[in-house]
């Protein structure tokens, strides 16, 4: 054992019910106050290796030694009860409780056999107070922002003792803004003593916040570093065992015909706030037009709304000129509207379905799929095994179900049926979220490739860079309005945009309709 | 991969049956004075002669109608437990539809199945058109309605059908042209038998072979990512509920048309709460129901030959069938044995072999 491990996993394998090799003989270990890195591309085997040691997952081989003694894990129970903590990539919240039943499930304080709400209020106000992790106790989870739910899952195991915590990629799903705030809190965590596995696909942050990284690749374990002696190309490098282009190359726009027109749409809460305040723009054939803006300023419900999963209530929507404001989703996608949802497990996938069956799910009734009554089953297979082949997804063979894809494999089922379908606009909510550099950079080309064939691209992205390197045009959403536009995206500077972002500027009118046009 | 899965789960179907077996006997042990005979007559008594093999068959007939009518309602993810009110007024409809009409001999057949069929489905739409408008649940509405149908079947039956020269309540006697043949004397068993085979192809040709099967399993698997994916989930919950109800339907022709020919229940026959625990074994898979099918209706026929043939009670026949259907019913059973040769496997042909 060497010195100063809190951790040590001994040549932990994993085979999945499957056959699925996801940890072959991994060695890992952790010391105690430090963040540690664990890097890979997707399906390398990070979560399975974080599951068995959170208990999730039974390791067919290998041994776990947590401060100095060896641990049977068998049950997250018994995790949580040696005081290792663990936020899942993908959350595990109950949406119609509120922050604090979430945070408390299971420990929650009682007076007599009640429920004590007032003090589990308080313990929880208490905790987010001590490690600077923001929270409103009293909202229910499915109404609460994706940053928030972060920090009540991160809440959730400090409340049970977790000294040693694992976050899954933590920020894959959080602004910039959010990041830092997470960041903060996190120095803070391991100011306090705690220490921390981050799992991340943005090299920028592994380089920012964590003291050593652990490679994966292919179910192995390639390498230890430390952070300060690495760039991010190095680590790029381990993982992938090519050289990554980190920037997109994007020929210049040729903007043709306008393919959706959107006019002052509107949305409220049922207590009458405005989510939406008469926003309109519209995309036009062979550009990309982004959103950028703090998440919950509207821009979910934008896209609910143009992609039919919502009702607006007011304002109009067109598709290459023809009116279909609250158009059913499957008459939209006739129109020629794909779209990658922002939560590929709640919309882009049925989990327990094969992946050609998930790729086939828009198009199924088409002729090229679909006789007068059988389907072609024949066509199906090849066109999902050439989907397959070309966006790389790592699997079995076309029908594996989607349940036992890795998190990035899952968002590229996703992206492969939403850019294959043949589009006229593709609405992008967060496309890369999850995905690993070299998928990312895959999705970055097929996307300016997808656009400069003449198809109008919507992008939404919290991840500012990518909005900033991808979009033609630039809108910043806030407070449910468009607040500024800009018709050439290269010509402002990040601090520009967070000005606006944070609702410190807004545009003047003139300025931005001639943007909006 | 698929073969290997496969085999498991018939090996382990089959240990399950032996063990479930083994408990059966160690309690009939307990409880009978000739606990070998009374075994015997459990195990092997539905093969003994031919007139029970036919019996067997007889039971099965409609065990597969419902059986491949919940799997239906089920892969669409409505938890629908209205199959037993469905194949009730099926079995009316049947009946009226076949007194009605005088029609030549396939064709009268054909049209009292059909009646059967829209009198099923008939019942099956009601909760799924309640769900889809009002999004009432349909696990109540489909068990509530079970009542309601079987009040008004005997309604119908009694108030306009029945036969006041029998001594029952039943309805008049069907003219043979709308009979189910018997065709294997001296069993029972007749052409339904043929009407289940064609009705498992149909729903497993129309689960997975067709678009609107595609759209039923994948509303059932994740409702949002139907619609998300253009789906109409309304109407895959109704023309789902419409499907299943016509199939449960026809499980009440068959036993009105092949073995009563007339309309003689007096209370619901059970078929469809067994349609449950066949879809349950079957794992929601149409070609796994006619198998199911037997295994039960195997199981209820030893019990009561048991039942009649020895000294064990009633009761403790209906515990041990209970016993057996819950542990051949178990998912996770023997889940481990499995993961170690697919762990052996796997290390053998390395990542993603
Ligand atoms: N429940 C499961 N059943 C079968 N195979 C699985 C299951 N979960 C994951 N796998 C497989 O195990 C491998 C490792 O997956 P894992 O989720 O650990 O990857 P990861 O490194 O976390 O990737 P990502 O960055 O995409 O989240 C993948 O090939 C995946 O397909
Ligand atoms: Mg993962």
């Amino acid at each position: 054992m060497s010195m100063g491990s809190l951790l040590e996993m001994k040549g932990i394998t994993k085979v999945y019910p499957n056959g699925v090799l996801a940890n072959d003989g991994v060695d890992f270990s952790v010391r105690k106050g430090e963040i540690h890195a664990l890097v890979g591309e997707n399906g390398a085997g990070k979560t399975t290796l974080m599951r068995v040691l959170f208990g999730l997952e039974t390791p067919d081989e290998g041994e776990i030694y947590y401060k100095g003694s060896q641990l049977q894990i068998s049950s997250p129970l018994q995790a949580i009860r040696s005081g290792i903590g663990m936020v899942h990539q993908h959350f595990m919240l109950a949406p119609s409780l509120t922050v604090t039943e979430n945070i408390v499930l299971g420990v929650e304080p009682r007076k007599g056999l009640r429920f004590d709400w007032d003090q589990a209020v308080s313990k929880v106000k208490e905790l987010a107070e001590r490690y600077n992790l923001h929270v409103d106790p009293r909202a229910q989870i499915r109404d609460i922002p994706i940053g928030m739910r972060q920090k009540v899952e991160i809440l959730k195991a400090l409340l049970r003792g977790a000294e040693l915590l694992v976050l899954d990629e933590p920020t894959a799903v959080l602004t910039p803004q959010e990041t830092e705030e997470l960041f903060a809190s996190l120095m803070e965590l391991k100011k306090q003593g705690h220490t921390m596995v981050f799992i991340s696909h943005k090299l920028g942050e592994v380089k920012q916040i964590t003291d050593r990284i652990s490679v994966m690749r292919g179910g192995r374990m390639v390498g230890v570093r430390n952070t300060a002696e690495v760039s991010e190309a190095d680590i790029s490098r381990l993982m992938v065992g090519r050289d990554v282009l980190l920037r997109v190359n994007k020929p210049p726009a040729k903007p043709g015909k306008k393919v959706l027109e959107v006019e002052s749409l509107s949305l409220f809460t049922p207590e009458g706030k405005a989510l939406l305040d008469g926003v309109s723009f519209s995309v036009r054939e062979g550009e990309i037009l982004g959103i950028a803006g703090v998440e919950g300023n509207g821009q979910s419900e934008l896209v609910e709304i143009l992609t039919g999963l919502r009702q607006a209530h007011g304002g109009s929507l067109r598709i290459e000129g023809q009116l279909c404001t609250n158009a059913a989703p499957g008459q939209l996608r006739r129109l020629g509207v794909s779209h990658i949802p922002e939560d590929r497990m709640l919309h882009g996938v049925a989990v327990d379905a094969a992946i050609q069956e998930n790729l086939m799910a828009d198009r199924i009734s088409k002729p090229d799929y679909s006789g007068k009554v059988f389907l072609r089953t024949k066509d199906i297979e090849s066109t999902a095994k050439s989907l397959v082949q070309e966006f790389n997804i790592v699997a079995r063979s076309p029908r594996t179900p989607v349940k036992m894809l890795s998190g990035g494999n899952i968002q590229k089922v996703v992206v492969a049926r939403e850019f294959s379908s043949n589009p006229k606009l593709v609405i992008a909510n967060q496309p890369t979220r999850g995905v690993d550099v070299g998928a990312i950079e895959f999705i970055h080309r097929k996307l300016v490739e997808i656009c400069r064939s003449g198809v109008a691209v919507l992008l939404i992205s919290a991840d500012l860079n990518e909005v900033m390197s991808l979009s033609d045009r630039l809108l910043v959403f806030y407070g449910g309005r468009v607040v500024a536009g800009f018709s050439n995206a290269d010509a402002v500077s990040e601090e520009e945009l967070g000005l606006y972002m944070l609702g410190i500027k807004a545009q003047e009118s003139a300025q931005l309709k001639e943007a909006l046009a | 991969m698929i073969r290997r899965d496969l085999v498991f789960e018939i090996g382990r179907t089959l240990i399950a049956i032996a063990l479930a077996l083994l408990l059966g006997f160690v309690i009939v042990l307990l409880v009978s004075e000739e606990p070998f005979n009374a075994f015997i007559n459990f195990v092997a008594g539905p093969l003994t002669t031919t007139r029970r093999i036919g019996n067997w068959i007889e039971a099965t007939i409609p065990l597969i109608f419902t059986g491949l009518a919940v799997c239906i309602a089920f892969q669409a993810g409505q938890f629908n437990i209205g199959a037993e009110g469905q194949l009730f007024f099926g079995a009316v409809t049947a009946t009226i539809v076949a007194l009605t009409f005088q029609l030549p001999m396939y064709l009268h057949v054909l049209v009292a199945l059909l009646g059967a069929m829209v009198g099923g489905a008939i019942a099956g739409a009601i909760p799924g058109i309640m769900k889809a408008r009002w999004g009432a649940n349909e696990l109540v509405s489909s068990l509530m309605l079970n009542y309601v149908f079987y009040r008004l079947g005997l309604y119908l039956i009694n108030y306009h059908y029945r036969d006041s020269s029998a001594g029952a309540m039943v309805s008049y006697r069907l003219p043979e042209t709308s009979w189910l043949q018997q065709f294997w004397p001296p069993t029972r068993v007749h052409w339904g038998l043929w009407v289940a085979l064609a009705a498992i192809l149909f729903s497993y040709l129309f689960l997975y072979r067709t678009r609107w099967g595609y759209a039923l399993r994948m509303t059932g698997l994740n409702k949002d990512f139907a619609a998300y994916a253009g789906i109409s989930v309304s109407a895959v919950i109704i023309y789902s509920q419409v499907i299943s109800g016509a199939i449960a339907g026809l499980a009440g022709a068959a036993d009105v048309l092949g073995l009563y020919r007339r309309f003689q229940w007096q209370q619901l026959p059970g078929y469809g709460f067994d349609g449950i625990i066949i879809a349950i074994l079957a794992r929601n898979h149409p070609l796994g129901v006619p198998i199911a099918a037997l295994f039960l209706a195997y199981v209820r026929s030893g019990a009561s030959i048991m039942s009649r043939m020895s000294d064990v009670s009633a009761e403790m026949v209906a515990i041990i069938q209970g016993i057996m259907i819950l542990l051949v019913t178990a998912q996770a059973f023997l889940a481990k044995w499995r993961h170690r040769s697919v762990v052996r496997e796997a290390k053998k042909h390395g990542l993603n072999a």
